[in-house]
């Protein structure tokens, strides 16, 4: 056999472990055009060392037998998800995702409306045969009225499947995309049309100006269960009255798409469509050179690691009222000071849907040797700011223990036996001193005053302070409630 | 630098260090504060993070950028795990690196989302279709959270094969101290095989597609030689457990609930010890093996056994078929932790004490 040399294509095809020219589709294929025209055009425009072809699931499946450039094989329906992979990784190549009807308009519909709809930077080639060719023409979302597939043999009725998946009609109400055509391949007029826009296409990409798709109306003659020529007429008369050929968004040629945000000159030029509201607005992302200068600064307090001492007990606190009296960031400033001890520190909040009812919580564990289980199941320490948190922990302290409780509680439960109970009026005391928000920093202080934290006295005011790391107005204010607060507690 | 840092953002941290160049990830509990990290500060080092429209397409995405040579990563929690599995099925098919971070909540469907580990089986066995299998890391504190993830691009790199960061609920909650790497990992070199749009790899193709019968066959075979060969990279640590006549095996935050129950019991004069895989898979059976031969054992899990199974299975595997018969568990499902007095009781009631 005489081979012809095909531009953009192997001279042969041994990755179909056959040592000839002969591709795997029918007679009559429109993937067989198109694919030639693929290639075609990669070559011809100089791009095969920068593309990346993504390709389908689907019989397009083994377009890396034939075109002569990198290939990534997807999952069946997520080249475009895939192609997002890619294009994101590698901005400068030329990134074109090729998928089928059934894997692009169903399995696949979000994936690449999603990426469609993000404006990902690759080039989607979408042949619409109008059923699953690979699986036995099934059914697909643009099976055609009446048409007979394996799955609808008496022909789709769209009173239980609908009707025909416009997808370029669907995509070009979005705003991103630059360019949504379709074309098909019936003809040889057709097929001329058809190799100028994927040339488009790949122009787009290589231009790297955004998002495109086209679709291009293929013939499948095994599933049609008709010969080539009569394959190519169902193509051009019934499917085309279906699927109208055209042009349905070119933002450069301002066809289509009234908040159209492509131009010339790819992402960086790009014409934003304002905002609706002129409050919100992108801001710039500031930019750092390393992990180390991203994360190079604490947070919060200035700390050195941990140092093993055996000598020191462990101690577990729980800190709970609700949510916003500062309960999380009370036991965060008791973590903080028992690092700035070296102590092994750990603490942990509730989360989920337990915070939506209003209630918070935390517990902290400070150790001298390297911490166990992380859950406070017995506290040593119990700082209550509510009514229910106090019901429901109470009973749960350590002998020996301590109970902290804002002053508006009432006892309904006495705390076991051995354990000290402290009523402060936390709540009270902040809004006496004009800053109610600060009834966290009240109970700072009366653990501090009644010695229950086992850290030192300097160690929780300078966490204290450094929790105000982001607001320094508020760092001497507090620091001197802190110490009102303790005398008045220590006072009465 | 030490840091105060909850464990998901030090996953991400580690993911930075470790020289990850792109996020892709959809929301949900409790998982999501590893997402909100990778949104600020890819970016600002100049790297990518793309919100995922599904699961699905998170770790599709993957595929392609892991196809492209960069290292990539997502995280996510059961249900979303459950999404991802025929894409990491993929993954190991084509042999992409790749990181996947499961932070296990409750199940099954929506459960909640309070800490499990009944995970399990997927997170470590493979839990997509065909013969494969991911590298699996259960990291116990947020400094391995940190850690294991860096340890995980490493491997997924050198075995070229899909990484699991297996931890829950309640662990991706904890802040605890974190020291940081004093440098960032340089970018490994994948243009031998991947598709990066340029000259030199033009003829690379990433696939998992074997027509014939007999090269899939093949290429079995080669996977599961490199299985094998992954044992290498095993991790495992012990506690206490030298003199041991109980040894608990634990794995993530349950091995925490096992460390403090071995001291509680090593005050009363019990002679109980810890051994806590670190990589779940490949398992660390001959170091379990050495810490188990003789002695009782006993698991405790978040789960309903998954993991009780998988010590059995390595203990008979070693020739400990008596250890291996007589394994105890103590588990809690739903969300629920198994408590310190729960498994102290049960250690004295083991121990005849
Ligand atoms: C998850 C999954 N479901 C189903 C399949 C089986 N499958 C392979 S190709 C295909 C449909 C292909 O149809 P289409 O995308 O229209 O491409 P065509 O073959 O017509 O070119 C299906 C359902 C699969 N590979 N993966
Ligand atoms: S089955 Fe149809 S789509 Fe598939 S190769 Fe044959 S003609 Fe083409």
């Amino acid at each position: 056999m005489k081979t012809i040399e095909q531009k953009g294509m192997y001279p042969k095809f041994p990755r179909s472990g056959k040592d000839t020219r002969v591709t795997h589709y029918c007679a009559g294929c429109g993937h067989g055009i198109v694919n030639k025209l693929v290639a075609e055009c990669c070559a011809e425009m100089g791009l095969q060392d920068n593309t990346i072809f993504v390709d389908p699931v689907g019989c397009g499946v083994f377009t890396y037998y034939y075109w002569d450039a990198a290939h990534i094989s997807a999952a069946h329906g997520r080249a475009s998800a895939a192609a997002t992979g890619v294009s994101r990784a590698r901005p400068d190549a030329v990134t074109i995702a090729y998928q089928g009807d059934g894997d692009l308009g169903a399995i696949g519909f979000n994936n690449a409306f999603q990426a469609a709809s993000r404006g990902e930077k690759f080039g989607c080639i979408f042949i619409n045969n109008s059923l699953y060719g690979m699986t036995g023409g099934q059914m697909a979302p643009t099976t055609l009225e009446g048409e007979t597939t394996t799955t609808t043999p008496f022909g789709r009725d769209p009173a239980l499947t609908g009707h025909p998946l416009h997808v370029c009609e669907v995509f070009s109400q979005l705003q991103a995309p630059v360019y949504i055509a379709r074309v098909s391949v019936a003809d040889t007029k057709r097929i001329l049309q058809c190799k100028q826009a994927i040339k488009r296409l790949f122009e787009i990409q290589r231009d790297h100006k955004g998002y495109a798709l086209l679709e291009i109306l293929a013939p499948c003659p095994t599933n049609f269960r008709m010969d080539p020529l009569k394959a190519a007429e169902f193509c051009k008369n019934e499917m085309e009255a279906e699927f109208p050929l055209g042009v349905f968004k070119d933002a450069e040629k301002g066809v289509g798409g009234s908040r159209s945000c492509a131009t010339e000159g790819g992402a960086d030029a790009q014409e934003r469509v304002p905002p609706a509201s002129a409050s919100l607005v992108v801001k710039p992302v500031p930019q750092v050179a390393s992990c180390a200068e991203l994360f190079g600064v604490s947070d919060g307090v200035d700390a050195p690691p941990a140092e093993d001492d055996p000598a020191v007990p462990e101690r577990r606190f729980k800190f709970a009222g609700y949510g916003g009296q500062g309960i999380l960031s009370l036991g965060i400033c008791v973590a903080e000071a028992a690092r700035l001890e070296k102590r092994h520190t750990l603490w942990f909040p509730s989360y989920g849907p337990e915070q939506r009812g209003g209630s918070a919580s935390c517990s902290v564990v400070v150790s001298g040797m390297p911490i166990g289980s992380p859950t406070v199941e017995h506290p040593d320490v119990l700082v209550c700011m509510n009514q229910p948190s106090y019901e429901r922990f109470v009973g749960d302290v350590k002998k020996g223990g301590v109970v902290i409780v804002d002053a508006t509680v009432p006892l309904t439960k006495q705390p076991p036996e051995g354990v000290k109970l402290y009523q402060v009026p936390a709540i009270q005391m902040a809004e006496d001193f004009g800053v109610p928000k600060a009834a966290n920093t009240m109970m700072l202080a009366a653990l501090r005053a009644f010695k229950a934290t086992g850290l030192g006295d300097e160690s929780l005011e300078t966490a204290l302070c450094a929790s105000f790391k982001k607001k320094p107005q508020l760092v001497e204010k507090n620091r001197d409630l802190l110490r009102r607060a303790e005398d008045a507690l220590l006072n009465n | 630098m030490t840091k105060f840092v909850k464990s998901n953002e030090a996953v991400v941290m580690g993911a930075l260090y470790a020289g990850c160049d792109l996020y892709f990830g959809y929301p949900i509990t409790p998982a999501s504060e590893i997402a909100h990290g990778a949104a600020k500060w890819f970016p600002m080092l100049g790297r990518t993070f793309v919100q995922a429209e599904c699961e699905t397409a998170s770790v599709n995405m993957m595929f392609g950028a892991a196809g492209a040579g960069k290292l990539c990563m997502t995280a996510t929690s059961g249900p979303g795990f459950s999404l991802m599995q025929e894409g990491i099925s993929y993954l190991a098919g084509a042999e992409l690196p790749a990181v996947i971070v499961d932070i296990n909540r409750a199940g099954p469907g929506l459960g909640n989302v309070y800490p499990e580990q009944s995970d399990y089986t997927p997170a470590v066995k493979g839990g997509g279709h065909g013969n494969y299998q991911t590298f699996t890391l259960a990291p116990a504190s947020a400094q391995e959270m940190c850690d294991l993830t860096i340890k995980a691009f490493q491997m997924a790199a050198k075995w070229r094969t899909p990484a699991v960061v297996f931890a829950d609920g309640l662990q991706g909650q904890m802040m605890e101290n974190v020291t940081l790497p004093d440098a960032e990992l340089p970018r490994p070199d994948f243009s031998d095989w991947a598709a990066q749009g340029e000259a030199k790899t033009r003829q690379n193709l990433v696939k998992s597609i074997f027509l014939d019968a007999a090269a899939q066959e093949v290429f079995n075979e080669h996977l599961q030689r490199k299985y094998e060969d992954m044992a290498a990279d095993a991790m495992a640590e012990t506690y206490l457990a030298a003199d041991a006549e109980l040894i608990i095996v634990a794995f993530g935050i349950a091995s925490r609930v096992a460390r403090t129950t071995a001291e509680t019991l090593r005050r009363k004069g019990l002679k109980v010890g810890v051994f806590r895989p670190i990589t779940l898979n490949p398992f660390p059976r001959e170091r379990l093996a050495a810490a188990a031969k003789g002695r009782k054992v006993m698991t405790i899990e978040l789960d309903a056994g998954q993991f009780a199974d998988d010590v059995r299975l390595n203990l008979a595997k070693s020739g400990l078929g008596a250890e291996a018969a007589s394994v105890m568990m103590i588990h809690r499902m739903g969300g629920q932790v198994v408590t310190v007095d729960d498994v102290v009781k049960a250690g004295k009631m083991i121990l005849g004490k």
